[in-house]
């Protein structure tokens, strides 16, 4: 059984409407790649221009934030949920 | 990006700026519940939530991602959808900043109130460009049905 990758409302335009898709990967990077990879116009909303995951994208591995584990190096095995789950921010700019 | 437009009840409308000025000077911030239906998006409920930005909440705000699960379920409670955010901007114009584009996530409505000494006045509404490079606004036109807060 590969590993299931939930997709958010706002990013499925992106990733052909699909509310989840499945992959085989070993790591939360992995998994996040072969994302970006198949789905490429997914990745400049989940990365910056430098590689980085954008602070308010938040990566949960069954229910547990990968912030708190091993962030993209986190193992997964099959049967394992990827959870892309948002942080909403904005504000204006001080005159 | 399908360009359209956002139906706002005049109890909605009369919402966000209400939150606005009763959390002034900070800024006020909420989820936005309603349907999706393509080139028209209509509003139906607002979900006030938390301005987590304790440390600099006169022009900024967040939304983590605790709250943004509760605004789902609460949308999935009610048979809708989270189409968008709504926030205000004190002592400064309802356009988005850069903070705010950087910030953003496709797809969502978002909807910004200028709040000026505690007053709320011009309401605007944008959705993030594709590409990510800027914002593209959105009409806002009155909805027929009657909309409740929450």
């Amino acid at each position: 059984m590969p590993i299931k990758l939930e997709i958010p409302t706002a990013l499925r335009p992106f990733a052909g409407k699909q509310a989840s898709v499945e992959f085989n990967a070993s790591t939360v990077g992995e998994a996040l790649r072969n994302l970006t990879t198949t789905y490429a116009d997914l990745r400049k909303h989940l990365y910056t221009e430098d590689g980085r995951i954008r602070s308010f994208v938040n990566i949960y591995v069954n229910d547990e934030d990968i912030r708190y584990l091993e962030k993209e190096n986190t193992p997964i095995k099959d049967g394992d949920t990827i959870s892309i789950v948002p942080s909403i921010a904005g504000g204006h700019d001080v005159l | 990006m399908e360009k359209g437009i956002l139906l706002l009840g005049d109890d909605l409308v009369h919402g966000i700026r209400e939150y606005g000025a009763k959390d002034y000077p900070h800024e006020t911030c909420g989820a936005i519940l309603g349907v999706d239906g393509g080139a028209e998006r209509e509003a139906r409920v607002l979900f006030p939530l938390m301005n987590r930005r304790e440390d600099s909440p006169r022009n900024r705000f967040s939304v983590d991602a605790d709250d943004f699960r509760a605004a789902e379920r609460a949308a999935a409670e009610r048979g809708l959808e989270l189409i968008g955010w709504y926030h205000s901007h004190p002592d400064h114009p309802a356009q988005p900043s850069e903070f705010d584009r950087e910030h953003a996530w496709p797809w969502y409505s978002y909807v910004i109130v200028s709040v000026a000494a505690g007053q709320p006045r011009e309401m605007t509404s944008w959705r993030l460009a594709d590409d990510r490079s800027h914002f593209v606004a959105e009409p806002i036109a009155k909805a027929d049905r009657a909309a409740r807060t929450k």
